[in-house]
């Protein structure tokens, strides 16, 4: 155990909602950020809906210069750009101005893919034979760690700036690597989070899989249906989540605003071995990931009030619940509350992990559990499992003190992050 | 010196200046990198601006030379004399 880490600042940039207040009241109230998309009609996509921020263009002049908007083509960016810059004024943090940068802050922002638009708009001037219009910020809109760069400089960052990739696994996992990094004494305050392209080009492979629903084209909200005996499939989403980590000594100092403490918290992979392979997890690694994670924290199992789950409204739901049950020991009406968020937002791919953190955490802060939607008919082998009455329908009451938050993603990778009420 | 490409060509610029220069510092003899602090990444794009913004294509030993705002007229004067 190193030093304590809390979480000082949250930004957000999600289908239902830009911005805590936003997405606060559209999780509260079971709002939906999936919607009919035409380019995917038109494109001949079996599923034609999907779930993407609606950010205003008025709103990006606040985040980027007219230079840097001049033919930024990577959604990515923007989202991660909006989410984090919020996220770093949240915690009341300011943006170096001089020459000299913060050094004890870094950056830990993951993504899957990014600048895919403007990939695709290079190939095309490539194939023409005129690399010589490419411009000189393709690279920096199409590189991976494209999203820590440009945020690094916004914000005047000198400690570590990365990108960590993990598939749907990221977000939770650069939650863990800042966690990691400020445990260690290496960097006082790290902003994480992760972004997620929008369009045909990211979302159409998961849709050549057959992996996302095609019957709800024309009733969009319904879709998708995380631990429901209808779940059809993953609806494809995109956005960005951001937390700022940062050592409670330098919390206290500051006197920032706390909204929950880092306890601790697991990564793994199931190698692709057993039963897990390149898209199917190996349930012994995500068993001992969640044991693991558990026994990092300091805490008990039965200590748990609230999981927020990977639960992407597939037929694995039911293999996650009971890989929850067995790595907690805990089944029936003893199981904690579970919800997950997809069934507002779908499947935000590498941004999934990092904006449910954000929702996540934000149960401690309004003293709810948010609902779950469109699992009035929850699967039979989940019911098998664990009592209904876990898995609220409706936003409710609560007061949790310790909440599980675990993604998982292709190739067989695994994170689990505790986190809890801070009350000193 | 053509005043109008001169007035188009400090419209083209001006974006990419960094906060602490104006429009207002940029002379004929200003230099790109130099004096006007313009990042000299940025330098592919004004290349670019200026192609789209009078119709012409510059080579790579025109790039090269375009080291002032004077080098740039020129530039642009010759190309479109050729045209």
């Amino acid at each position: 155990m190193g030093r304590r880490v809390v979480i000082t600042g949250l930004g957000i940039c999600a289908p239902n909602g830009i911005g805590l207040n936003d997405f606060t009241r559209a999780l509260k109230e079971g709002k939906s950020g999936i919607r009919f998309q035409r380019q995917l009609q038109d494109l001949n996509f079996g599923c034609q809906i999907a779930a993407e921020p609606l950010v205003p263009d008025n709103l990006v002049n606040n985040y980027f210069t007219p230079l840097q908007l001049r033919g930024l083509n990577a959604s990515g960016i923007v989202y991660g750009v909006i989410a984090g810059t919020d996220a770093w004024k949240d915690a009341g943090l300011p943006i170096a101005t001089n020459d000299s940068p913060d050094w004890d802050s870094g950056i830990i922002f993951g993504t899957g893919i990014l600048g895919v638009d403007k990939f695709r708009e290079s190939i095309h001037l490539v194939d023409d034979l005129n690399v010589r219009r490419l411009g000189s910020t393709t690279v920096l809109q199409t590189m991976a760690s494209g999203v820590s760069a440009y945020l690094g400089g916004i914000l005047g960052c000198g400690n570590q700036v990365t990108t960590n990739s993990s598939a749907c696994t990221t977000g939770t996992e650069g939650v863990l690597m800042a966690y990691e990094r400020i445990a260690s004494g290496k960097a006082k305050r790290i902003l994480t989070g992760s972004c997620s392209d929008s369009g045909p080009y990211v979302w159409g492979g998961f849709d050549a899989m057959r992996i996302l629903p095609r019957q709800y084209n024309d009733n969009p909200t319904k879709a998708s249906r995380p631990m429901s005996a209808s779940a059809a499939g993953f609806v494809p989403g995109s956005g960005a989540g951001a937390l700022v980590l940062e050592s409670l000594e330098s919390a206290l100092v500051r006197g920032a605003n706390i909204y929950a403490e880092v306890l601790g918290g697991a990564i793994n992979s199931g190698g692709q071995r057993g039963e897990g392979s390149m898209t199917a997890p190996n349930s012994e690694a995500v068993q001992r990931c969640i044991v693991q994670a558990i026994a990092s924290s300091g805490i008990k199992k039965s200590d748990v009030d609230i999981i927020n789950g990977h639960l992407t409204a597939t037929s694995k739901d039911a293999l996650e619940i009971e890989n929850w049950s067995k790595a907690l020991e805990l089944s029936g009406t003893d199981f904690p509350y579970i919800n997950s968020f997809k069934g507002l937002f779908g499947h935000c791919l590498a941004a999934a992990g990092s904006i449910e953190c954000v929702g996540a955490i934000l149960q401690f802060q309004e003293n709810q559990i948010f609902g779950n939607v469109n699992c009035e008919d929850v699967h039979p082998e989940i019911e098998s499992q664990i009592s209904p009455s876990r898995i609220p329908k409706k936003t409710e009451k609560y007061t949790p003190k310790i909440i599980a938050k675990a993604s998982f993603g292709f190739g067989d990778v695994n994170a689990c992050v505790i986190f809890g009420a801070f009350n000193d | 010196m053509n005043e109008e490409r001169y007035t188009r060509l400090k419209k083209i610029i001006k974006i990419y200046l960094p906060e602490d220069v104006s429009v207002d510092d940029i002379s004929a003899q200003s230099h790109f990198i130099n004096e006007l602090n313009i990042n000299s990444a940025n330098l592919v794009d004004i290349v670019l601006d200026v192609e789209d913004t009078f119709g012409i294509m510059l080579e790579n030993d025109d790039m090269d030379q375009m080291q002032t705002v004077h080098d740039a007229l020129l530039i642009i004067d010759k190309k479109l004399t050729d045209k």
